[in-house]
């Protein structure tokens, strides 16, 4: 937030204040507001309100490579599991257990995977790359199945016990400690991706999903950018996986599935493509629509989630967070 | 005068068809060349074989005296060869501000910067005011590309060349599929190019190669048939048999 309030008043040009600001602002208040209702409505469930913020973060990156770059995964929680690894690993192994320096390690475990699977995956384009990505996260998988003397094989890497945050704020049953570090992470993440969109680079990488060839042609490098985006978006998994591996001290193949990042990929449609807003609507809207209705039909809840995506898809191609502003510009336009 | 772009020698050839002969161009700064010749004379495969879209059999291009054959089309943009489309292609979701102040950064090296806003580079900002303004686009700066017309669209790919500040400019067909009213927008726009910036077009519309070229060079079946003045070309009888005789017989009947 502070990052944001800064650049607003460093600007020279703040004279004609950009909207595009007011609305980031008014963006950051609602998802406070959210996180602060999820809170005090669901005081019995914050580990599920935490789980979403960890998968969020996912999304989140999806989004990054997805929405803004067009490049087409159904691997990301490769990322997502390098960075619970390696926090987890750091923790179990290496005692490392402050919680801030495993969102560290982790963001670097994501970066990492980011750079090797950045490097495969975008190698190849359309269904190619697709192929890639599935491959590369089985290869993930595989991986930490077989480490087990340090990933803990398929039984899981348990025995991860995080400091108090700043040494204050242990974390409790309750899990209220990992939600507000969850929120916290969440929030700055969301700002950071914010001015990272909006900056040079992140023009670049619009332009390339547009236009590669015209990106080209003005003299940049395609590749070179992608696979640059591709480790920004292997941290910001890798965030996600550490804020998972803290909020449940452990860490298990799922983390690393296929399953996972064809969900995550999932919510990001539902919510839409490319805003960032609609990675967060997506996440909280499917992980909450999933729990809701496992529990109120434990037997037919899978049929009612995929009939929910296909009516989404159908009716609102661009997503939860696009219709809503496509209909919002409607409404604007017949008003005045 | 130095030269500052130069082809030599280029040869190409798909399986047994040679589809670039022997072709040599040399080209000085302020230089305005058109490229004409009929369908399949090789023309695409020349811009091809020259932005290093083609691997050249044998030849070389040369830009400003440096040998650029093996370089990547992006490294040939770097250097100052630039291109223009013959079908626009542009960023839909992206408005003209955005366009151009996206090609100045990364004409400058800025568009590696993971923070800061262009609209907060008081330089760049100018220079798209000013390319704005020299193309007449200032009014619709800020709509998305995808909602303005395709005569300025067209404008708009010409000042994105402009703003990676090329030392060659090769415009392929600058002026296709714009509507007749909007081609005079487009005619005083070349006429307007920097006087010392060396262009090579590629047009189909005779009319617009006449008004602005000073040098006319015919490609056909892969090689350059003639390379002279725009008022000599009509009059050559090995231009007039591959392509102008029946253009000129066009435009008698009418």
């Amino acid at each position: 937030m502070a990052a944001i309030e800064t650049t607003s008043s460093a600007k020279p040009g703040a004279a004609a204040r950009p909207n595009w600001l007011m609305r980031d602002l008014l963006g950051l208040a609602v998802i406070l507001a959210v996180a602060a209702i999820g809170y005090f409505l669901f005081p019995n469930n914050l580990a599920l309100l935490t789980r979403i913020l960890g998968v969020a973060l996912l999304v989140l990156s999806i989004d990054l490579v997805t929405g803004f770059c067009g490049v087409a995964t159904l691997g990301h929680a490769a990322l997502f599991g390098a960075g619970a690894y390696a926090s987890g690993i750091a923790a179990v192994h290496f005692g490392i257990t402050d919680p801030l320096l495993m969102v560290v390690v982790g963001a670097f475990g994501g970066a990492v995977a980011g750079v090797v699977s950045g490097a495969v995956i975008l190698r190849g384009h359309g269904l190619a790359q697709l192929v890639l990505s599935i491959a590369v996260v089985h290869l993930f998988h595989e991986a930490a199945n077989k480490a087990s003397a340090y990933t803990g094989g398929s039984d899981g890497l348990s025995g991860i016990a995080p400091d108090p945050v700043f040494g204050l704020f242990a974390f409790d049953l309750w899990g209220r400690t990992a939600y507000g570090f969850a929120v916290a992470l969440v929030v700055i993440a969301f700002v950071v991706l914010r001015l990272i969109t909006r900056s040079p680079f992140g023009m670049l990488c619009r332009g390339i999903k547009e236009d590669p060839i015209r990106i080209r042609a003005m003299g940049a490098s395609v590749q070179g950018t992608l696979l640059k985006m591709y480790v920004i978006s292997g941290a910001v998994a890798g965030v996600g996986g550490a804020l998972n591996a803290i909020s449940t001290q452990v860490v298990g193949l799922d983390s690393l599935s296929f399953t996972l990042s064809a969900e995550a990929l999932v919510m990001l449609v539902l919510g839409g493509t490319g805003s960032l807003y609609g990675a967060l609507i997506g996440t909280v809207s499917f992980m909450w629509f999933e729990d809701f209705v496992s529990a109120a039909n434990p037997f037919h809840w899978l049929t009612i989630v995929g009939a929910l995506l296909i009516a989404v898809v159908l009716f609102a191609p661009r997503g939860l967070y696009g219709t809503a502003l496509a209909l919002v510009d409607r409404f604007r336009r017949t008003g005045k | 005068m130095t030269a500052v772009f130069q082809v030599q020698n280029l040869n190409k050839a798909f399986g047994g068809l040679a589809v670039t002969q022997d072709v040599s161009i040399t080209m000085n700064p302020g230089d305005r060349v058109a490229l004409i010749g009929p369908n399949g004379a090789g023309k695409t495969t020349f811009v091809n074989l020259v932005t290093g879209h083609l691997e050249p059999d044998s030849g070389k291009v040369l830009l400003g005296g440096n040998d650029v054959t093996s370089l990547s089309p992006t490294l040939r943009v770097r250097q100052g060869l630039v291109r223009s489309f013959q079908v626009t292609r542009l960023f839909p979701d992206m408005t003209p501000e955005e366009h151009l102040a996206l090609a100045v950064m990364q004409r400058t090296g800025r568009t590696g910067a993971i923070f800061g806003h262009y609209q907060a580079k008081p330089d760049v900002m100018a220079e798209v005011a000013e390319l704005l303004r020299t193309l007449g686009l200032d009014h619709i700066a800020t709509r998305k590309v995808a909602e303005i017309a395709y005569g300025q669209q067209r404008l708009l790919e010409i000042a994105l060349a402009l703003a990676l500040r090329p030392k060659v400019l090769l415009l392929d067909e600058p002026a296709a599929g714009v509507p007749q009213s909007d081609t005079p927008r487009i005619e005083a726009a070349l006429a307007g190019l920097p006087a010392d910036l060396a262009v090579l077009m590629i047009e189909h519309d005779m009319d617009l190669v006449f008004r602005f070229a000073r040098r006319v060079i015919v490609l056909a079946a892969g090689a350059i048939i003639f390379d002279g003045s725009p008022a000599d070309v009509t009059r050559d009888a090995r231009v007039r048999e591959a392509y102008l005789g029946s253009y000129a017989n066009d435009r008698s009947a009418a």
